[in-house]
């Protein structure tokens, strides 16, 4: 039985930033996760907001990580070479009927800490975001954009480079806790034993809190539908603009929302549900989505939507109640539940992960490594270095020169790359999520089939074991004809 | 390595369009041309359409895909015009009396000067996100043209049973292909009253086959966590909403697309040439030069054809004036006039023309009419007249005609 000190269930921004935290310390740790890959869940389903922190309760946990967190991403997405923008945010008032809720939320950002909030006038709003409507504005400079999926990536790979295990494709049946050891078992029949439990499943963070025996609130998921925009668009929209939130609402309201790569995102809309798998998009929030998007984005057209996608929210609030529930972080005699941690919850994850460590070290000394180096490089994107790099590159590697994804510009030897970072099964998805070919506007009818050869001919991967998102997730029915050069 | 080349037409795009343009520019007496081409071999869409039913206009029979496009490859090649596959632009600046475009290829830069540019990159397909396709995300969502490519050039097959959504040309002859490869097409569905593609189509395709299609049916969800288990479809009620109550459920591991084809402008607009909103590719003069002086359009980057031999027709055209652009003998002072797509007529191509010019216009008319008379006017005066005794938006039709030489205003094409 392999035996860990921390063992982390759930890689999701959470989970690897608690892993990644944890690596600077002699610890052993292992991240375990029922999906193929890091950020399956509700990680790369969001908008990418690093939020300013002044929607919560003051002295909420919700607003102490926000704030925290806010502070820490420039620092943290630097280290990491993931992609980061302190583009800023409006919370819009259309009416002054509202105005008491934008003076609320003003001295409510005050004090949770959050620096440089302005109330702004119309004026004001016009020169940040020309052609934006309402009457008064609640302006936060340091809300941000972030790539949550790469985040999440980076932090898997930071961590795993500095000795975190990462166990793919199996999911937790079992939890015993045997006095001073956690003994798990897995659905395939793996055991694991660990002397801490951190409970990062997210959506599933209440079964897993069950499972150990500890009587955890349950979750209700909420889901948000989003579509996805063509870059054309990318100029359209300067920074963050928001609705003032209604008063019972689940959600922050339907906007719009810019990405670091350049697609404005609309969304999400706001909807409980009862399965935690159902990611469907649906007829009538489309199509709201859709005429919001048009009210918002004048030069809209039908073509620049390249894709529709749905998030879940882990909410501990039922439906009848709405609103939002605080983050609950708990010890439980070396099981460290983690549940609800919805929005600000990738704001919140790298102050989360400190308090994580914090906790650990109620139980297990911690030294730090000595040779522990918090930064992760990567080479830019090949289309946007400069000419005398991309000379330099496509003479250490002629793939350099093949481009494979013609909307987002990413060459064969980028592909390649991004194939041999997944940690888990190859997946059209983990390949996607790691160097965005298949992401832009022709959503992979150019280039899947092209991946599909380049991963037959440069890694032996049949067509057979070529999976969308899991190995219960074949791309292809098979070939047509055997292949052999003589009948 | 990084290459330097000079050329006075560079031609984006090694299709029926780009090679046929090349071809056309040659014919004119140009020498210095080169086409270039991201995929590892020209030809084009056309490599992956080995239906035949190509070139019955132009040379009276029915070629393959493949065989229609290697014709021009083959002249293109006696005639000692290079072309680079395997090579992707990136980046094209207008320079003072010269474009300066960037490229790059399996181990190597170029940098390019040429003198004129003929966009020839043809479109993609629309994605489900563009139709708002609703429901989960399974393996198994493919546009008809990517399953085309996989199992007419990789041997692969993307399904066993699949619905087809849009009857698109691409779609239907997928229907056919599907079939004849053994998987089950169970129906397709398409959201107009009318079929998108070609009626030979639907006859060959469909009908041949006894494939159902389902016109003014909507998709209410597509269903499956890995893969495509179903989808579940309705039809329209006469306010086009989804009559929830006649809905049906359709058991298939496979959903093709087959909802429009986009013009691929991402170039054209990093050169903020004008783009025309309906055809989504460059507005042009009659001579199909765009907005930005020394760059013409051809093929399906312009406007989405359905015959093949009338882009061919229509890239010789690009090739001969873009020779006369460069040859300094084309007057850019000429005055231009806007052509107006009027009563039931979607557009009309070219959006600009000049007076005491030959110009063909290729129209489509909004919905299918029977006896439909086009006509062609100016300030009341009726320039050209065309009956037609059924015609649809599947058809492009294409009308010659000859622009006076005193124009008032704008030309006006209607259809009654």
């Amino acid at each position: 039985m392999e035996q860990y000190d921390v063992l982390i269930i759930g890689a999701g921004v959470i989970g690897t930033s608690i892993a990644r935290e944890l690596s600077a310390y002699d610890l052993k740790t292992a991240v375990i996760e029922k999906e193929a890959d890091v950020c399956f869940g509700i990680s790369s389903r969001n908008s990418g907001v690093v939020h300013s922190g002044i929607h919560y309760a003051p002295g909420s946990l919700r607003a102490l990580h926000a704030v925290r967190g806010n502070e820490l991403f420039e620092e943290l997405c630097s280290q990491l070479t993931v992609p980061y923008e302190r583009i800023g945010k409006l919370t819009v008032a259309f009416e002054e009927s509202q105005f008491p809720t934008l003076e609320k939320l003003y001295t409510q950002g005050v004090e949770n800490g959050v620096p440089d909030l302005q109330i702004i006038d119309a004026k004001r709003m016009q020169e940040l975001q020309p052609g934006v409507g309402g009457a008064r504005a609640l302006y936060s400079p340091s809300t941000g954009i972030v790539g949550p999926y790469e985040l999440t990536i980076a932090l898997a790979e930071h961590a795993h480079a500095h000795g975190v295990d990462f166990i793919f494709t199996e999911e937790v049946v079992s939890i015993k806790n045997r006095s001073d050891l956690y003994e798990i078992q897995t659905k395939k029949g793996s055991q694991i034993s660990a002397k801490i439990i951190i409970d990062a499943a997210g959506l599933y963070s209440d079964s897993i809190a069950h499972l150990a025996g500890i009587d955890s609130p349950r979750i209700y998921p909420c889901r948000g539908e989003y579509y996805v925009l063509d870059k054309r668009l990318e100029d359209e929209l300067q920074l963050l603009i928001y609705p003032v939130p209604g008063n019972h609402s689940s959600g922050l309201g339907i906007h719009l929302t810019n990405t670091v790569e350049g697609n404005i995102l609309i969304g999400p809309s706001n909807d409980y549900i009862e399965n935690k798998e159902d990611l469907s998009t649906t007829v009538q929030i489309l199509a709201r989505l859709r005429e919001e998007g048009h009210e918002l984005l004048p030069s809209l057209t039908s073509s620049d939507f390249i894709r529709s996608f749905a998030g879940l929210r882990p909410k501990l609030t039922p439906p009848e109640v709405g609103g939002f529930g605080d983050f609950i972080i708990e010890d439980h005699d070396r099981f460290i539940l983690l549940i609800g941690i919805e929005s600000p919850g990738l704001t919140a994850s790298p102050s989360i992960a400190i308090s994580i460590r914090e906790m650990i070290a109620n139980h297990i000394p911690l030294a730090l490594k000595k040779d522990w180096d918090p930064s992760l490089t990567r080479e830019e994107r090949f289309l946007e270095l400069p000419e005398d790099r991309q000379e330099q590159l496509i003479a250490e590697d002629p793939d350099y020169g093949s481009v494979v994804c013609r909307c987002e510009g990413i060459t064969k030897a980028e592909v390649l790359q991004a194939v041999d970072r997944i940690m888990g099964p190859v997946t059209y998805i983990g390949i996607k999520l790691r160097c965005r070919a298949m992401m832009g506007r022709c959503q992979g009818g150019f280039c899947a089939p092209r991946i599909a050869e380049i991963l037959k001919t440069e890694r032996d991967i049949t067509i057979d074991e070529q999976f969308y998102k899991g190995i219960e997730s074949p791309m292809f029915e098979g070939l047509l004809r055997e292949e052999s050069p003589h009948e | 390595m990084n290459e330097k080349i000079n050329v006075s037409i560079l031609i984006i795009g090694a299709g029926p369009a780009g090679t046929a343009a090349a071809l056309g520019a040659k014919e004119a007496g140009e020498d210095s041309i080169l086409i270039i081409d991201r995929d590892t071999r020209a030809g084009g869409i056309l490599n992956q359409c080995i239906h035949d039913g190509f070139g019955l206009m132009r040379y009276k029979r029915a070629l393959s895909g493949p065989e229609y496009a290697q014709l021009d490859i083959d002249s293109c090649h006696k005639k000692n015009i290079p072309i680079l596959t395997d090579t992707y632009v990136h980046t094209i600046i207008k320079g003072d009396d010269h474009f300066t475009i960037k490229a790059i290829a399996t181990g190597r830069l170029y940098s390019i000067k040429a003198k004129a540019v003929i966009l020839a990159m043809g479109c993609r397909e629309r994605t489900a996100g563009a139709i708002s396709l609703p429901g989960s995300r399974p393996a198994g969502i493919y546009t008809a043209g990517t399953a085309q490519r996989l199992l007419n050039m990789q041997n692969t097959l993307v399904g066993r049973s699949c619905v087809i959504v849009g009857s698109g040309d691409i779609g239907l002859i997928m229907a056919r292909r599907m079939t004849l490869e053994g998987a089950k097409v169970q129906a397709v569905t398409e959201l107009q009253s009318y079929p998108g593609g070609l009626d030979r189509n639907i006859r060959q395709c469909l009908d041949d086959f006894d494939i159902p299609l389902y016109l003014e049916t909507g998709i209410v969800s597509v269903h499956g966590n890995d893969r495509v288990c179903g989808i579940t479809i309705a039809p329209l009620r006469s306010d086009r909403t989804l009559d929830m109550k006649n809905s049906q459920y359709i058991t298939c591991d496979t959903i093709l697309l087959s909802v429009g084809l986009i013009p691929e402008n991402e170039l054209s607009r990093s050169l903020d040439i004008a783009i025309d909103p309906i055809t989504q590719g460059p507005i042009v003069t009659g001579d199909l030069m765009t907005s930005c002086p020394g760059v013409f359009a051809c093929g399906n980057v312009l406007q989405v054809h359905d015959i093949v031999d009338l882009v061919s027709e229509e890239a010789k055209r690009a090739g001969r004036t873009a020779v006369s652009f460069v040859s300094g003998a084309y007057a850019d002072t000429k005055e231009l006039f806007s052509i107006y797509a009027g009563e039931k007529i979607r557009y009309c191509v070219p959006q600009v023309i000049t007076p005491s010019s030959t110009t063909t216009l290729s129209l489509r008319v909004t919905e299918p009419i029977t006896d439909a008379t086009i006509s062609i006017t100016n300030d009341a005066t009726l320039i050209k007249k065309r009956r037609y005794s059924f015609t649809q938006p599947s058809e492009m039709i294409q009308i010659e005609i000859s622009v006076p030489e005193n124009l008032v205003g704008s030309l006006e094409v209607n259809c009654e």
